[in-house]
C-alpha cells in the first residue's frame, strides 16, 4: 500500500474528527476522467482526504461502475435511469451515449475500497463496520492509527473489538515505545494468518545505511519468534490443503473407478469404453441444464438435483445395449472384448462429436457451488469439491447397500466369485451380467455429473479418465469395494503430495512407476479376493 | 490395325482435350484455393475454433466485393484436431495435393513448429495470427501476432511499475512446451536485467489438457506471502479454464496478486463465471471494447456473420486479437496478390511487404521487411462481463523484434527475411557452405 497515501489518509481523518469537512472542488475530480495515472491517484486521495457524505457517495459510486464523465468533463453519479451531479446532486440530463464510464484499474481499485473501508469504521451498523475491518486487514499493512484508536475506543462489540486489537496492532509496529512493539507483535502472531508475514518480515530487513528497520534488538527477536511459529502454521495449513486437494482428487477418481471395478471384477473384461460413460454422464448434466435454462430458469441453482437420476440413467442404458449387442457375444474371449469396446468408445466419442460438436460445451456451476469456505485465513475449500466428496461418499454408501443388503448384491458376489458354482445354484449368470454391468456403467455415469461441474466436458473426457481409473482399480485389487475406495483415495492424495515438489508432469509419472513396481510385488492389488478361482 | 487406329485416335482427341481444359482452367476465373489449418477438435479447438470462422468470413467479405483482382477464393478447410504431427500432415496435403496458394493457420507454436519444415521445403506460404516466443523468421511465414517485446516486455513492465501494482515477486506459469518456455526464459533474462532475484522468480509447467489447480494456486498464494506478487499466465487451451474457477473459488483477488495472461482472450472467458476475475489482466494488440469507427464495423460484420450462418453460440460470440490479426493477414494477402498480379509463392512474398491496412485495433500496421506486424500494445483489465477495459496501451505500433535481445547469441541473427535469403538459396541447390 502506498504509505504516502495512507498518512494523508490518517491525517484527514483526524481533520474530519475534528469536524472540520474540507468540501471537494470542481476541478479537484476532474483528472478523474482523464487517461493520467498519478493524476487519478490524486484525485482520489484528495476525495478521500474531504472525508464527507459526497466523498463516500463518490467513491460508492466508484466501486460500482456508476461513476461517469460528459464531453463537459463534468462527473456524475448513475441512479437507476437518471445522471446526478457527484458533487452538488443535481439532476442532469444525460444521454447514455454521451457519457464515458470513469474505470479503474487494480491500484486504484484497491484505494477506493480501503478509502471506503476506513469512512465505514464507525458507521453505526455493525455488519457495515464489520465488512470494513476485514477489507482494512486483508490489505496488509495499515496506518490509520487515530481512526482506528477511536473507533476501538468507541467499539462496544467484543467480536469486532478483537479484529480492531488486530489493526491497531498492524499500526502500532511502528510505535516508539518497544513494548508495545513487542505487544503489538504478540496481537498479531494470535492472528494465525501466514499473510501478516508480509507485514512483520521487512521489518527485519536492511534499510539503506546499514541499520536495521526495526532499532531494537528485543523486538527482533520477538519478531523472528512470531515468524517461525507463523511458518510453522503455514507448513500445517498446507499439509492440510494438500490433503483436501488430494481427497478431492481422490473422490473424483473413485466415482470413475468404481464402476469399473464392478463390471472388470464380475465379468473379467476390460472395458476400454468406461471412460465415455462418464462423458455420457457429463453430456447428460448438460443436457439436462439446458432444459432448466429453457423451461424453468427460475430453478436453475436446482438443476442438478435433477441431472444425477438422468446421468445415471443414460449411461446405464448405453451400458445395457453395450453388454447385451458386444460383450455377451465376446463371452470369454478378453483379447477380442478389449479391441471390441475400444471401437465402441471411438464410435461413442464421434457419434456425441456429431450431435453437440467438437468443442467443449458449458456446464455451469450453481450458485451455491461456487465460492469456497475460509476455514482459516490462508484455506479456502471451494464448495463444489466438498460437494463432490460428499457426493462421492453418499455414491459409495448406495453401492456398498445395493452389494451387501439386496438379492442382486448377493447374486453380484456369488457370480464373482465363483461363476461356475452360481450358475449351478440356480442363478441366471447372464442376467446377473447385464445388470451389474449397467448398475457400474451408471455410476461411472454419476462421476461424469460430478466431473463436469470441475472439469471441461468435451467429447475427449473419458479419455483422460480411463487411464487413471484402471490404475485404481488394478492398484487396489477386485472383487471388493474397499479396494477400489482405498485404491483411488490413495492415488489421489499420493499424487498431491508428490505435485508440488516435482510438478503436475513428473508426478504422474512418478505414480506410474510407483504401481508398476507395486504390480511387480503384489499383482493382485491390494484387497484381492481370497480364493479367487482364475477362469479361461 | 483398325482398332489400333480408334484407339491412338481416342488417346489423342483426349490428351488434346485435356490440355486445352487445363489451358484454359489457369485462366482469370477459376477461384484461388486457400487453406484453413485451425484444430477444430481437441484441446486448441476452444481458441481455434472462432479463426476459421472469422477467416471464412473475411473471405466472404472479399467474395462479395468482387474477389481477389476478379477472382474468388474457395477456402479449404482440414481439422489438424489439436494433434501436432497430424498439423505437418495436413498441410503438406493442403499444399501438394489441393495446390492451395496460401494457407492461414496454427495456434500453438508446437503446431507451427511442426508444419515449418513443410512449407519451407514445398515453399508454401502461410500466414500465423497468434502472439508468439519469437526465435523464428521464415522466408515462408507470415506473422501478424505478437512477438515478445509487442507483448509479454511491455505487460511485465507495467506489472513492476507504480500503476500497476509494484510487483516484485514473479509466478511463471505455463503449459509445457516451446511457447512457454521460450517465453519464460526471455522473461527471466529481462527480469534479471531490472534487479529481480532468480529467489523472486518461480516457474511452474502443466501439460496440455491439465484441469486440476489446487496445488498451483495454493503455491501461488505461499509464494505471495513473501512479497508482493503478480502471476504470469501462458497457459494455453482448455485449461484455461479450470485455472480460472479455482482462482475464483479459492478466493484470490486480482489486488492481492493480479494474473495476467497471454493466451487468454475473449474467447476463453466466454465458458468462466468472470465475476470473481474482475481485475486479472491480459496483454494483446488488440480487444473487443476498442471504441474506434473501424472495430465497430468489425464486430458490426461478424455479428452479423454469425446469425446469417447459425454458429453455435449466436449473440455471444466475441472478437479477439488473433481473429483481427487473421482479418488483417487475410487482407494483406490480398493487396499482395493483387500487387504482385500473381499467387505465385515467391511474387506475393515479396509484395506483402511494406503493405499497410488500417485494422480494428485503431492503427494503420505495417508489414516490416522481418515478416512481421508493427502492432500497438494494450493491458486489458477483465470485467464483470467478460470484455475487458484497456487500462494501458502505447501510443503509437511498436516494431518486432522476433531476435530477442535478452537471449545471448541473437545479436548475429538477421534483422530482415532478405538477410537470410542466401544462405537458404545456398542449400537448397546443394552448395552448402562446409561445417555447417
Amino acid at each position: 500500500m502506498d504509505r504516502w497515501f495512507l498518512r494523508l489518509l490518517a491525517a484527514s481523518f483526524w481533520l474530519a474528527a475534528g469536524g472540520s469537512a474540507l468540501a471537494i472542488a470542481p476541478e479537484q475530480i476532474k483528472p478523474l476522467a482523464e487517461d493520467d495515472f498519478d493524476a487519478r491517484a490524486q484525485a482520489l486521495e484528495q476525495i478521500v482526504t474531504a472525508g464527507d457524505e459526497v466523498a463516500k457517495r463518490i467513491l460508492e459510486a466508484l466501486r460500482d461502475e456508476r461513476l461517469y464523465a460528459n464531453k463537459d468533463g463534468q462527473i456524475l453519479i448513475q441512479d437507476g435511469e437518471s445522471y446526478h451531479d457527484a458533487l452538488t446532486g443535481a439532476l442532469v440530463e444525460s444521454k447514455t451515449d454521451d457519457l464515458q464510464s470513469i474505470e479503474l484499474n487494480n491500484v486504484l481499485r484497491e484505494k477506493v475500497a480501503t478509502g471506503l473501508a476506513g469512512l465505514q469504521l464507525t458507521a453505526p451498523d455493525r455488519s457495515v463496520r464489520a465488512q470494513a475491518i476485514q477489507t482494512l486487514l486483508s490489505s496488509g499493512d495499515s496506518i490509520l492509527k487515530p481512526l482506528i484508536e477511536k473507533a476501538r475506543s468507541s467499539e462496544s462489540d467484543p467480536a469486532l473489538r478483537a479484529e480492531l486489537d488486530q489493526l491497531w496492532a498492524s499500526t502500532a509496529l511502528r510505535d516508539p515505545d518497544p513494548q508495545r512493539r513487542k505487544e503489538a507483535i504478540g496481537v498479531i502472531e494470535q492472528r494465525h494468518d501466514p499473510q501478516l508475514r508480509l507485514v512483520l518480515a521487512p521489518l527485519l530487513g536492511k534499510q539503506s545505511d546499514g541499520t536495521f528497520t526495526e532499532s531494537d534488538a528485543g523486538v527482533r527477536k520477538r519478531i523472528e519468534q512470531a515468524l517461525a511459529s507463523l511458518e510453522r502454521e503455514e507448513g500445517e495449513i498446507q499439509f492440510v490443503g494438500t490433503l483436501f486437494a488430494g481427497v478431492s482428487l481422490g473422490s473424483i477418481l473413485l466415482l470413475a473407478a468404481l464402476g469399473l471395478a464392478i463390471t472388470y471384477g464380475l465379468i473379467g473384461v476390460i472395458n476400454m469404453a468406461h471412460g465415455e460413460f462418464l462423458m455420457i454422464g457429463a453430456y447428460a448434466t448438460y443436457c439436462v441444464q439446458n432444459l432448466f435454462i429453457t423451461y424453468w430458469p427460475g430453478a436453475f441453482d436446482w438443476y442438478l438435483l435433477a441431472a444425477v437420476p438422468v446421468s445415471f440413467l443414460a449411461a446405464a442404458i448405453v451400458g445395457l445395449i453395450l453388454e447385451r449387442s458386444v460383450i455377451r457375444l465376446l463371452y470369454g474371449r478378453p483379447l477380442e472384448t478389449l479391441l471390441a469396446t475400444f471401437g465402441v468408445s471411438l464410435i461413442l466419442i464421434e457419434a456425441v462429436r456429431t450431435k453437440f460438436g467438437a468443442q467443449n460445451v458449458q456446464v455451469s456451476n450453481p450458485r451455491w457451488m461456487s465460492g469456497g469456505i475460509t476455514v482459516l485465513p490462508e484455506l479456502i475449500l471451494p464448495f463444489n469439491r466438498i460437494v463432490i466428496i460428499g457426493f462421492a461418499l453418499v455414491v459409495v454408501l448406495i453401492t456398498w447397500l445395493v452389494i451387501q443388503r439386496t438379492r442382486l448384491g448377493l447374486y453380484i458376489r456369488a457370480v464373482t466369485q465363483n461363476r461356475r458354482m452360481a450358475a449351478c445354484v440356480g442363478i441366471r449368470t447372464w442376467q446377473i451380467d447385464c445388470y451389474a454391468f449397467a448398475f457400474g456403467a451408471g455410476i461411472a455415469g454419476l462421476g461424469g455429473c460430478a466431473l463436469s461441474q470441475v472439469s471441461n466436458v468435451g467429447p475427449d473426457l473419458g479419455q483422460s479418465y480411463i487411464i487413471d481409473s484402471f490404475m485404481a482399480v488394478v492398484l487396489g485389487g477386485v472383487g471388493q469395494l474397499i479396494g477400489t475406495i482405498v485404491g483411488a483415495l490413495g492415488l489421489g492424495i499420493l499424487s498431491k503430495l508428490i505435485e508440488p515438489f516435482w510438478g503436475a508432469v513428473l508426478a504422474k509419472i512418478a505414480i506410474l512407476v510407483l504401481i508398476v513396481l507395486f504390480i511387480q510385488k503384489r499383482p493382485q492389488g491390494l484387497f484381492a479376493l481370497k480364493g479367487r478361482s482364475v477362469e479361461v | 490395325m483398325k482398332r489400333n487406329q480408334f484407339l491412338h485416335a481416342t488417346l489423342f482427341f483426349c490428351t488434346l482435350a485435356f490440355t486445352t481444359h487445363s489451358l484454359l482452367a489457369q485462366n482469370s476465373s477459376e477461384p484461388i484455393k486457400v487453406g484453413i489449418l485451425h484444430s477444430l477438435s481437441g484441446t486448441m479447438a476452444i481458441s481455434e475454433t472462432s479463426l476459421k470462422d472469422v477467416a471464412l468470413m473475411t473471405i466472404e467479405e472479399i467474395n462479395n466485393s468482387g474477389g481477389v483482382a476478379g477472382r474468388k477464393i474457395e477456402p479449404i478447410i482440414v481439422d489438424p484436431a489439436s494433434n501436432w504431427p497430424l498439423f505437418a500432415e495436413k498441410a503438406r496435403q493442403l499444399i501438394s495435393q489441393d495446390k492451395v496458394a496460401v494457407v492461414f493457420g496454427c495456434w500453438t507454436s508446437v503446431s507451427r513448429k511442426s508444419v515449418l519444415p513443410v512449407f519451407e521445403e514445398l515453399n508454401g506460404l502461410l500466414f500465423y495470427p497468434v502472439q508468439y516466443e519469437g526465435e523464428e523468421m521464415s522466408r515462408n511465414v507470415f506473422y501478424t501476432g505478437a512477438a515478445p517485446n509487442q507483448q509479454a516486455i511491455p505487460a511485465v513492465e507495467y506489472l513492476m511499475s507504480k500503476e500497476g501494482g509494484g510487483a516484485k515477486r514473479f509466478f511463471l506459469l505455463g503449459t509445457d512446451y516451446v511457447y512457454p518456455r521460450t517465453t519464460n526464459k526471455i522473461l527471466r533474462a529481462f527480469l534479471h536485467s531490472k534487479g529481480v532475484q532468480d529467489s523472486d522468480i518461480n516457474e511452474i509447467y502443466t501439460p496440455f489438457g491439465h484441469n486440476d489447480y489446487q496445488t498451483i494456486v495454493n503455491d501461488i498464494k505461499k509464494f505471495a506471502q513473501a512479497g508482493k506478487t503478480a502471476v504470469i499466465s501462458t497457459i494455453n487451451g482448455d485449461s484455461n479454464v479450470p485455472f480460472y474457477k479455482e482462482l475464483g473459488n479459492q478466493g484470490l483477488k486480482a489486488t492481492d496478486v493480479p494474473v495476467v495472461a497471454f493466451s487468454v482472450g475473449e474467447e476463453e472467458l466466454r465458458g468462466i463465471d468472470t465475476k470473481p476475475l474482475v481485475g486479472h489482466l491480459a496483454a494483446w494488440n488488440y480487444f473487443m471494447s476498442l471504441k474506434n469507427p473501424k472495430n465497430e464495423a468489425f464486430k458490426k460484420e461478424w455479428a452479423a456473420y454469425v446469425s446469417a450462418h447459425n454458429l453455435p453460440g449466436g449473440d455471444k460470440r466475441v472478437t479477439n486479437d488473433p481473429m483481427e490479426a487473421t482479418y488483417v493477414g487475410i487482407h494483406m494477402w490480398k493487396q499482395a496478390v493483387e500487387k504482385a498480379g500473381s499467387t505465385d509463392v515467391d511474387k506475393v512474398r515479396t509484395a506483402v511487404i511494406g503493405q499497410t491496412f488500417k485494422a480494428p485495433c485503431g492503427f494503420t500496421l505495417e508489414m516490416d521487411p522481418n515478416h512481421h506486424l508493427h502492432k500497438p500494445v494494450m493491458i486489458g483489465e477483465v470485467r464483470p462481463d467478460g470484455q475487458f477495459s484497456v487500462v494501458w496501451k502505447t501510443k503509437e505500433p511498436i516494431r518486432a523484434q522476433p531476435w530477442s535481445p535478452f537471449i545471448p547469441g541473437n545479436e548475429s541473427k538477421p534483422d530482415k527475411v532478405a538477410d537470410i535469403l542466401l544462405p537458404n538459396l545456398l542449400d537448397s541447390a546443394g552448395l552448402a557452405v562446409s561445417g555447417r
